[in-house]
């Protein structure tokens, strides 16, 4: 199972890499392993305000929904249009070309709720 | 895993998309043990059974299996089975899990001196073993040909396992019912034979591409297998069976519902169960089935429509978490073999 140490993660199972006051945000290895076959992804719109913990992207699988929740708060600025035309980029690159959304972080200091590499893989059991 | 009437299923091993393929492809099984068994024979079963069931059964040979549909008074569907023909008075019915209950109550309610009526449920597991490679894999476990025909049933063992050419796929393919004790082999042979391991996830999305009906979700005991267009397993000409009078009600007049094949037109997240149709922005309907079907890599759902929206070509609008898309009336099957 892949947890790349560069990024922090919410309980909720969305990564997000922070440079600067932007954070790109995702699902990990384990949520898309978990999820199976995804074939239907909405990024946020543009501009979107969304609290931590707002729903903020919805994916489906084959046999269900997913909500995906903001890890931090701020204002969606880019949306990875790629997913929309090839969901599966979730289930083969999840922390890669199939990122969701990105966010200008809104309260830094929100970053510090989230998991480490180390307490997310304690949180899945990897 | 999921509970599905009682019993631990799996809604995938590898992935949906990837069984599915496989089927259309090549070749999956699929552990169907929670289906029901029941035995009927003695004198009098075959027209025992004409009184209970749709379809007409003195009519199918020896060796053969028919697809029919129990009714209740109402004319609704009690549920739709597989009955085998073993001999000229014994039948093999096979039910739906959900079902057995139910069913067993129905037919010992209208039981009959001289026709024995056994639920060996619990006694029998199944496979189905589907796709276009299915004939090789069965020449590989049996050492000995596929039946072509559709629907023939042979007894491997004498009152001991059975196989028919039948399926919930719209592939060529065979359902092999073995006791119990035998099935974790038969799963073995099945698979060391080439066949890819299948769960309930590529079973709904097989059957719906072929517009098979899921009773509890496309099949009610509120709906006539002529609204959910079945009348092809229906036999009017007989002189009887529980139900036959609301059918011919229904077809000296016009009937309230359609159950209707929609193809989703706009890109739009899968359409599952439940999901409100409406035509000229007017609810008309709920889904009863859906999903983006992985052949066809389009949305596809069935409802149950007024007839005056169930004409190929209506356009109607799904809606998925309050947005709608457009979709559109199509002819049954969705998927077709290239």
């Amino acid at each position: 199972m892949n947890i790349p140490e560069n990024l922090r993660y919410a309980t909720s199972h969305e990564w997000i890499l922070v440079e600067g006051d932007t954070g790109t945000v995702g699902i990990t290895d384990h949520a898309q392993a978990e999820l199976t076959d995804i074939v239907f992804a909405e990024p946020p719109a543009i501009g979107k305000s969304v609290k931590a913990g707002d729903v903020a992207a919805v994916v489906e699988s084959v046999k269900a929904a997913s909500d995906i929740y903001a890890p931090v708060s701020g204002e969606v600025v880019e949306r990875n249009e790629a997913i929309e035309a090839d969901p599966s980029l979730l289930n083969t690159d999840p922390f890669g070309a199939g990122w969701i959304f990105k966010i200008r972080i809104a309260e830094a200091a929100e970053l510090a709720a989230l998991k480490d590499a180390a307490a997310y893989r304690e949180q899945i059991g990897a | 895993m999921v509970e599905f009437s009682g019993w631990e299923m799996p809604v995938q091993y590898k992935g949906i998309l990837h069984e599915h393929k496989a089927v259309r492809e090549a070749c999956g099984v699929f552990d169907i043990s929670h289906m029901g068994e029941f035995f009927v024979s003695g004198p009098g079963s075959t027209s025992w059974l004409d009184g209970l069931l749709t379809n007409n059964l003195a009519a199918v040979p020896i060796g053969h299996a028919q697809y029919t549909i129990m009714l209740n008074e109402r004319g609704g569907v009690i549920d739709d089975l597989i009955a085998y023909r073993l001999a000229e008075e014994n039948y093999l019915l096979i039910v739906n899990a959900a079902k057995i209950a139910e069913d067993a109550a129905w037919f010992a309610k209208h039981s009959t001196p001289g026709v024995v009526f056994e639920d060996r449920s619990n006694e029998f597991a199944a496979l189905a073993i589907q796709g276009p490679e299915a004939a090789a894999i069965f020449a590989k476990i049996f050492q000995h040909p596929m039946p072509v025909e559709r629907n023939r049933v042979v007894e491997i063992q004498a009152g001991h396992s059975f196989i028919a050419t039948t399926g919930y796929t719209g592939e060529s393919g065979f359902e092999w019912i073995m006791p119990a004790a035998e099935a974790a082999a038969a799963w073995q042979a099945a698979i060391d034979a080439g066949a890819m391991p299948c769960g309930l996830g590529a079973r709904d999305t097989l059957r719906l591409e072929m517009c098979y009906p899921l009773n509890g979700s496309d099949l009610s005991p509120d709906r006539t297998p002529l609204e959910a267009g079945l009348g092809f397993f229906v036999d009017l000409k007989k002189p009887a069976f529980i139900g036959r009078e609301v059918l011919l009600d229904q077809k000296a007049s016009i009937l309230p519902h359609k159950l209707c094949a929609l193809r989703v037109i706009d890109k739009a997240p899968p359409v599952r169960p439940h999901y409100n149709v409406y035509v000229n922005g007017e609810p008309v309907a709920e889904t009863t089935s859906g999903a983006l079907s992985p052949s066809l890599g389009y949305g596809v759902a069935m409802a149950y429509m007024p007839p005056a929206y169930c004409d190929i070509g209506q356009m109607v609008d799904i809606e998925v978490r309050d947005r709608r898309f457009r979709a559109q009336v199509v002819k049954k099957p969705f998927y077709k073999k290239p």
